[in-house]
């Protein structure tokens, strides 16, 4: 079998159980997920935020959009998405920002749809959703003001970020301002692990939209990725002693 | 508001035509379609990279115009960015004096942000195991003084099995993390596909 249809045939069993699981976790009460503290710690900052009145400053990072990399930044838009569609009427409502022009167009695009939905179009402001810098340390040092500068009382990283995020956390640290974090990238993963506040690591990254509450597809898709893994986890064990024993005889 | 509601079906419908259009060529053979799509995708991301560069433009001008006073920070990107544009427009990328700027300006400025880093590095890692005490903290500083001790020599002797220990134990982590990335991408991209995300403002 080519590796393109290999590739159609895991595509295609990947959306038969998110459908199935779809329609399975319609019919159950409860989500069903294993605890994450990151995502209940997020979910109390971003209450605190919007009583405080101070602002969620929400990093999508620079990945390309037409590369791999810009599916953390998806994952980075959704969760703005659930964000704005919380905190938007606060005093200082969520910022994105974003190292990639076509990132900051979608931002705005999904604070603007956001606002559009809750009938606040008249409190919209296009810069509220920027590109920072277009280089991985112009990004950072121009995020590092607005963290400081802006009323921020929780960061939200998510997206794809390589080693200049631990800027970025440094100035949520002397800011002292929380800091959720998650990249695709894994040098910026052990970065992040070691200066954010809440890293999510792995496809921790990925789950950020079942646990915030974006959709109940986010939740099947969660339910499918881990019975693909359990495929593929037998597969790649079964392929190791495979050859294994054919070496043996 | 009616054409915004009006739109958002719309780009919903070509986001899902066209991402399908685009799946199928992989297995069809339609490689020069793919390519071409392609192709129009780059001109596009290139655009809006102007884009990006105008937006970073508009913020730090309504900063200038802001109540809380002219912002030095502000002032000397958009004179760095007039400078810059300009000149990079007149003489073309690979002029002597873009080259100049390039090479006298921007590296050593990103050098020292590097520097920066590596301090906050170093620090944050000595602050881990006070702020966050559990197994996975200890195991993570343990790694990380093996990988240190492997990577250069020691008094002219190189403790080559260190390395290689961490290159085995790194290196299967990494995929075990990567395994749960790629799962994560493709999910992403089939929540799109099923137009059950949509980052578009749709």
């Amino acid at each position: 079998m080519s590796t393109e249809l290999t590739t159609f045939a895991l595509v295609f069993l990947f959306i038969t159980l998110m459908v199935v699981f779809y329609f399975i976790n319609r019919r159950r009460e409860g989500h069903h997920l294993r605890d994450i503290p990151a995502f209940y710690r997020l979910r109390g900052a971003i209450e605190v935020a919007v009583e405080d009145g101070t602002r969620i400053h929400v990093a999508i990072g620079r990945g390309d959009i037409t590369s791999p990399q810009g599916a953390a930044a998806l994952i980075g838009l959704s969760m703005l998405k659930r964000v704005a569609a919380i905190a938007s009427d606060s005093d200082h409502p969520p910022t994105a920002t974003a190292g990639d022009g076509m990132l900051a167009i979608l931002a705005q695009d999904t604070l603007r749809s956001t606002y559009q939905s809750l009938n606040l179009m008249d409190k919209y402001d296009p810069s509220l959703g920027r590109v920072t810098g277009l280089t991985p340390f112009s990004f950072a040092a121009g995020t590092m003001p607005l963290i400081i500068d802006e009323a921020v009382s929780a960061n939200l990283l998510v997206g794809s970020f390589g080693n200049e995020v631990a800027l970025i956390t440094s100035a949520g640290e002397r800011s002292q301002t929380l800091t959720f974090a998650g990249t695709d990238n894994l040098p910026g993963q052990a970065i992040l692990y070691a200066t954010a506040h809440e890293p999510l690591v792995g496809e921790e990254l990925y789950a950020g939209g079942a646990y915030i509450g974006a959709g109940p597809m986010h939740v099947a898709s969660l339910h499918a990725q881990d019975v693909v893994r359990w495929v593929l986890v037998i597969f790649l064990i079964g392929g190791a002693l495979g050859g294994l024993i054919k070496g043996l005889f | 508001m009616n054409r915004l509601k009006f739109k958002a079906p719309i780009a919903t419908v070509i986001a899902i035509l066209a991402g399908w259009g685009i799946l199928f060529t992989y297995i069809l053979p339609l490689d020069n379609l793919r390519n071409t799509v392609l192709s129009w995708v780059v001109i596009a991301a290139a655009a809006a990279l102007l884009v990006g560069v105008i937006n970073l433009l508009s913020v730090h001008l309504g900063k200038l115009r802001g109540e809380t006073g002219v912002s030095l920070y502000s002032f000397s990107l958009i004179f760095a960015l007039i400078i810059t544009f300009t000149v990079t427009l007149l003489q073309g990328p690979e002029k002597e004096f873009p080259q100049w700027l390039f090479t006298y300006v921007q590296i050593p400025i990103e050098s020292s942000l590097m520097a920066v880093m590596a301090v906050t590095l170093t620090y944050a890692g000595a602050r881990l195991l006070t702020r966050r005490t559990n197994a996975f903290s200890v195991i993570f500083g343990i790694a990380l003084l093996l990988a240190l001790l492997g990577a250069a020599p020691i008094l002219s002797t190189e403790i080559t099995f260190l390395r290689e220990i961490t290159q085995v134990l790194s290196g299967a982590g990494a995929r075990g993390i990567l395994l749960g990335i790629g799962l994560g991408t493709v999910a992403t991209g089939l929540r799109i596909l099923l137009g059950s995300d949509r980052p578009y403002g749709g």
